[in-house]
């Protein structure tokens, strides 16, 4: 018996219009478990990133998205956002200040941390992934897989509940998408992952759901979506 | 997922939108040159003019109030003729006194004030009515046509593009910023000059990546044969019905000026 309070993400018949009237999302119904690591998958121009950017509340459609006990509305977003480690496909997006320590920092000082709590956030969660001494490197300088570990570690000092990770291993060279996946293979978070990574899915997640034109149209294990020649192909993937 | 904040351009099919942009052009730019050489106070004149200018609108098929709305732009021009009430030498015909200074404000200056509020507001009407009905890549090809330098239509064309590349990595950086934007207990931390620290990084982080592009796209245009000359296809002639419109209207636009200079 699943209750809503061990679910870590809730959302019920979601809608999403972009200005111009693009419908993104069609009632879009998904329930997370705590602990949980779920895949997105479909083409793109699917509603992945856009249903990525409801969790925490960044765009707001119709319908309802609860996060843990709160639901994602006006005066709970402070709050959600500090559960809810957002890591986005473009690490230089993420990455806008002029250190790593900088940005990692960001998080923690905006959440009233105080200093020797923020330096204890900033050096913790750049031992977890396995990159201690680029605290004080000029984030712009650094390599795509540099990047997109230290956009993670971004998110990582907030200390979230729940990890959403767009496209992780999108234009990674095989050994940067190795540790990156090691990486994340190791975290207990709750995780969502968004991607075209069709063998990242396999590792890593035991559940997957497979979104097009703003919709869900399958949702359950990995290996058995994953295996189906002829959903996969219908939607835009192919099986790996 | 993109932000468009710069294009004024609204779609349509009106006849104004099918003009020839080359047309509209010359439209527009013999217009606020008859406006600018219109001395003061020929009011009969600027009735002709606006009458020009909402004909155009009409014509145009956005709606009255929209280009009225736009033209609301010409308010701060108008604030720089402000001096010329109280400089113009003439009859005074209010005094205000202000501590030990005495301000008059003049018939005269009344009269050019008024022009020049007049003539700025009709101008910007007719520009909003032209940016409106013409797209960019349309209005390049007007410029050059109208022979403005290859080089500062080139400029112009690439600000244009790379305006929403740059608009947009803004907007998705704040974005990334919203995210992490967290508090725990309802209340966030960071002083007021850590998050201007922030913010001005950003910025900082802004321009290097939109200098670093700059050279990406000059590579680019490099590997693809740039010599640092601009060439172009030549561009169609005009057709007869075009040019007898061009012509027209620049008659009429001609006669209103000899009007206005006889009666200014």
């Amino acid at each position: 018996m699943v209750t809503p309070e061990s679910l870590a993400v809730d959302i019920r018949g979601l809608n999403f219009a972009y200005p111009d009237g693009y419908m993104a999302l069609r009632g879009v119904d998904l329930s997370i478990k705590q602990g949980e690591r779920v895949a997105i998958v479909g083409p793109n121009g699917a509603g992945k990133s856009t249903l990525m950017l409801h969790f925490n509340g960044i765009l707001k459609g119709e319908g309802t998205v609860r996060v843990g006990d709160l639901e994602v509305a006006g005066p709970n977003l402070k709050r959600v956002r500090a559960m809810v480690g957002m890591v986005f496909q473009n690490p230089d997006d993420q990455l806008f200040s002029p250190t790593v320590f900088e940005d990692v920092a960001y998080g923690p000082i905006y959440m009233g941390l105080s200093e020797a709590e923020v330096r204890q956030r900033v050096t913790l969660a750049l031992q977890r992934i396995n990159m201690e001494g680029y605290a004080f490197r000029v984030s712009h300088h650094l390599s795509l897989g540099e990047k997109k570990r230290i956009a993670i570690a971004t998110v990582l000092a907030m200390d979230p509940h729940i990890l959403a990770l767009d496209e992780p291993s999108a234009d990674l060279d095989p050994r940067s998408r190795r540790m990156l996946i090691q990486l994340l293979a190791g975290f207990p978070q709750t995780m969502v992952i968004s991607t075209h990574d069709l063998r990242l899915v396999k590792e890593l997640c035991p559940r997957t759901v497979i979104l097009d034109e703003g919709c869900i149209v399958a949702d359950g294990p990995t290996s058995i979506l994953l295996a189906d020649e002829v959903l996969l192909h219908a939607h835009g993937l192919e099986r790996v | 997922m993109h932000i468009n904040p710069f294009d004024s351009y609204r779609a349509g099919d009106s006849l104004l939108h099918r003009l020839d942009p080359r047309v509209k052009f010359s439209f527009t730019l013999a217009f606020i040159l008859t406006i600018s050489l219109t001395p003061a106070g020929a009011w009969p004149a600027y009735v002709l003019l606006l009458a020009f200018v909402l004909s155009a609108s009409v014509a145009s098929e956005l709606g009255l109030t929209f280009v009225l709305r736009r033209a609301v732009l010409a308010l701060p021009f108008v604030l720089a003729a402000l001096p010329i009430l109280l400089t113009a030498s003439g009859q005074p015909i209010l005094s205000i006194a202000l501590g030990g200074w005495s301000l008059s404000v003049t018939a005269s200056g009344l009269e050019r004030f008024l022009s020049i509020a007049i003539k700025s507001w009709l101008s910007v009407q007719m520009a909003v009515l032209l940016t409106a009905t013409t797209s960019l890549p349309d209005m390049l090809v007007a410029m050059r046509a109208l022979c403005i330098p290859r080089l500062l239509v080139a400029i112009l064309s690439l600000m244009w593009r790379y305006l929403f590349v740059l608009a947009d990595e803004a907007m998705r950086m704040m974005r990334a910023r919203e995210a992490r934007s967290a508090s725990r207990q309802g209340r966030s931390g960071g002083s007021l000059t850590w998050r201007a620290h922030v913010t001005g990084g950003m910025a900082g982080i802004l321009f290097l990546r939109g200098y670093e592009r700059s050279e990406r796209i000059y590579n680019a245009m490099l590997a693809r044969g740039f010599d640092g000359s601009i060439r172009s296809l030549p561009l169609k002639p005009l057709s007869t019905a075009e040019r007898l419109i061009l012509i027209l209207v620049l008659i009429v636009l001609l006669a209103f000026l000899l009007l206005g200079r006889m009666l200014g």
